[in-house]
């Protein structure tokens, strides 16, 4: 049998290297950098939302072209499809099911026991989560320029698109953490996601609002999906179109709040009791 | 008390004799909802002591752990950690102490060394100071090629020694063990135990160590205390709790007529006190050599006996005496570890007679 000698430092030059609190920023990174290199080891959790996203904006766009275009003067079915495809990839895509699992398995009470920020954990996930979103994006961005889309705010648009969809996806995400850290329950951080169904069909997804009919105006208008997916399609239909980019941005706003409010209340819920 | 055990209750004494206590506890008190998990225990360890912390699954201990670990906040009471409150000032304690939980809690899909280098950033070591602390610790780790490997593929060993050098990474003041040998083989548990050990002796590190195997208790520990209930029942040096029982145990196995036999035994010069549960017979005395011949005979003469054995009381036989209850958390592994110690010998239970009919 191997024999076992530890070397470590003695109790004369234990002073020599010891704990201290790191900054901020490389907590984040370093909660991050885990997350992120979960991200390949895990291909289950990113193969199914771009293969959803790309299912949907290919058979949509066979299925509705020629009825849209036909009914509607100068309508590119595909641009406009294009931002209900990124929302349909991005939304719910986070690692709130890893945390989950964190939790259930004790490694959250591995980094509670460290001395990093209680923010930095969460923080650190969602940064993870921005950057998968942004590579989850460009393979859909991808088939539409091959499909011959044009977007009329020109490379700087696409930038903002990519920014503006991170952001959603951040915002949203945000329900996903907060059940997670509620419930601990992977079931109800799946679940999550049907949270957004309704969000997202009931609004112009496949259709301008003008033609919606009564009843479902009505939830559109006040649906904020409908003011992202407004914003996201002014970027490639219209070009800068700053009243429609700023109801994006305060729609995403809004919804981003509410769901970091009840994140952070979670987290203060469950780093209290243990 | 063997020597070992003596001189080593008494280095843990010299280490910390004069310094502030590592941990101290008063009255703390944990509760959630209805159900007191620890309740009204008060605790004092000195630095550079290894105290345990003994007690079945449910007595409080892990939950005892969680609060002076700072995941669980105290309902009443107060707790001090290598010198900082652990509810007012968490973050100081988390600085000073490192802990292995009891389920070795590692994401298997990291590898070994990635556990580790992240482990040294939120501790806030510098990248020379992770690979001087790695290299230190690589003897400890033992796993070679290994720690580059995903954790989930490592062996239940691997995993423990990977979760103490994580816990090891920054130099702890003090050391929490929550049950470190739980589910491990014989070699695995003295392994680990030499390491205990070592961190001890070498560095002079407190710890604290929960477990629910007297053996290792027995090992370990200068100083033990007995939970039960939420509550500390005993505390002293196990060679003090087991001398508070009595100076040796006749235990004998008979068929039936147990009363019977204890009306023959308790009036034999030497005996202290007699006890029986089922068909099992306890008889305290000062002096066994001295008296088991006696004890053979008079049962002989009342009742058949299956077997006999003279020992020195065992810390069940402490917990036994306060609790009311056997020790039954570990107790399967403890045997076989009685079978064949870590050293491949049997130490605590001296079988001196053995008597079939």
């Amino acid at each position: 049998m191997t024999s076992l000698s530890i070397t470590t430092t003695g109790p004369h030059d234990r002073a020599a290297i010891h704990a201290r609190p790191a900054p901020a920023l490389r907590d984040v990174i370093s909660i991050a950098g885990r997350a992120l290199r979960a991200v390949p080891r895990e291909p289950e959790a990113i193969i199914p939302p771009v293969f959803i996203a790309l299912f949907f904006f290919v058979v949509n766009i066979g299925t509705l072209q020629h009825l849209t275009q036909s009914h509607i003067k100068g309508f590119d079915f595909k641009a406009f499809m294009l931002p209900t495809a990124i929302l349909l990839g991005v939304t719910g895509v986070s690692r709130a099911g890893s945390l989950v699992t964190d939790i259930q398995d004790g490694y959250l009470d591995r980094l509670l026991l460290t001395p990093v920020r209680r923010l930095a954990i969460l923080v650190g996930h969602m940064a993870a989560d921005v950057a998968v979103a942004c590579a989850l994006m460009v393979p859909i961005i991808g088939l539409a320029l091959g499909l011959g889309v044009r977007p009329q705010a020109g490379p700087v648009g696409i930038a903002l698109f990519l920014l503006m969809g991170c952001l959603w996806s951040l915002a949203f995400a945000g329900f996903g953490y907060a059940i997670a850290l509620k419930t601990g329950n992977p079931a109800a951080v799946n679940s999550s996601f049907l949270l957004f169904f309704p969000f997202l069909f009931m609004t112009s997804s496949y259709v301008p609002r003008s033609q919606l009919s009564g009843w479902l105006n009505v939830i559109a208008t006040w649906n904020p999906v409908t003011y992202v997916l407004e914003g996201l399609r002014s970027l490639v239909t219209f070009g800068w179109q700053w009243a429609a980019l700023g109801k994006a941005a305060l729609a995403i706003a809004a919804v981003g709040v509410l769901s970091m409010s009840l994140c952070l209340a979670a987290l203060r819920g469950r780093t209290r009791r243990g | 008390m063997s020597l070992l055990q003596a001189e080593r209750y008494e280095g843990q004494q010299t280490a910390g004799a004069t310094a502030p206590a590592a941990i101290k506890v008063e009255r703390l008190v944990r509760r959630f909802g209805d159900v007191t998990a620890v309740d009204e225990v008060d605790l004092e360890i000195r630095r550079g002591e290894i105290y345990g912390f003994l007690g079945p699954n449910g007595a409080g201990k892990s939950t005892t752990v969680r609060v002076l670990c700072t995941l669980l906040s105290p309902t009443a009471g107060r707790a001090v950690v290598a010198g900082y409150d652990v509810a007012t000032r968490p973050e100081q304690v988390r600085l000073r102490i490192g802990v292995a939980l009891q389920e070795a809690a590692l994401d298997p899909k990291q590898t070994g060394i990635e556990l580790l280098r992240l482990q040294g950033r939120l501790y806030g070591l510098s990248r020379a100071e992770i690979r001087r602390r790695l290299t230190d610790l690589g003897q400890l780790i033992d796993i070679g090629d290994a720690l580059g490997r995903p954790i989930g593929t490592y062996s239940g060993g691997m995993k423990r020694r990977l979760d103490l050098a994580a816990a090891l990474i920054h130099n702890p003041e003090v050391l929490f063990l929550d049950e470190p040998t739980s589910g491990l083989d014989p070699v695995s548990r003295a392994r680990m135990w030499d390491e205990v050990r070592r961190l001890n002796t070498e560095l002079g590190m407190t710890i604290f160590l929960t477990t629910q195997y007297l053996e290792e208790a027995d090992e370990l520990a200068g100083r033990v205390g007995i939970i039960d209930g939420g509550r500390l029942v005993a505390e002293g040096s196990p060679a003090q709790l087991k001398r508070s029982v009595g100076s040796d145990l006749i235990v004998a196995q008979v068929d039936g007529r147990a009363e019977a036999a204890r009306r023959a035994v308790e009036p034999l010069a030497g005996v202290r006190g007699v006890e029986v549960r089922g068909e099992e017979m306890i008889v305290t005395t000062f002096d066994g050599a001295a008296t088991i011949g006696a004890v053979a005979v008079a049962l002989a003469s009342v009742t058949p006996v299956r077997h006999l054995t003279l020992r020195t009381p065992s810390l069940d036989d402490v917990f036994l005496e306060y609790t009311g209850n056997h020790f039954t958390g570990g107790q399967l592994a403890d045997d076989h570890l009685r079978q064949a110690g870590p050293d491949g010998s049997a130490r605590q239970q001296r079988d001196l007679v053995g008597v079939r009919s």
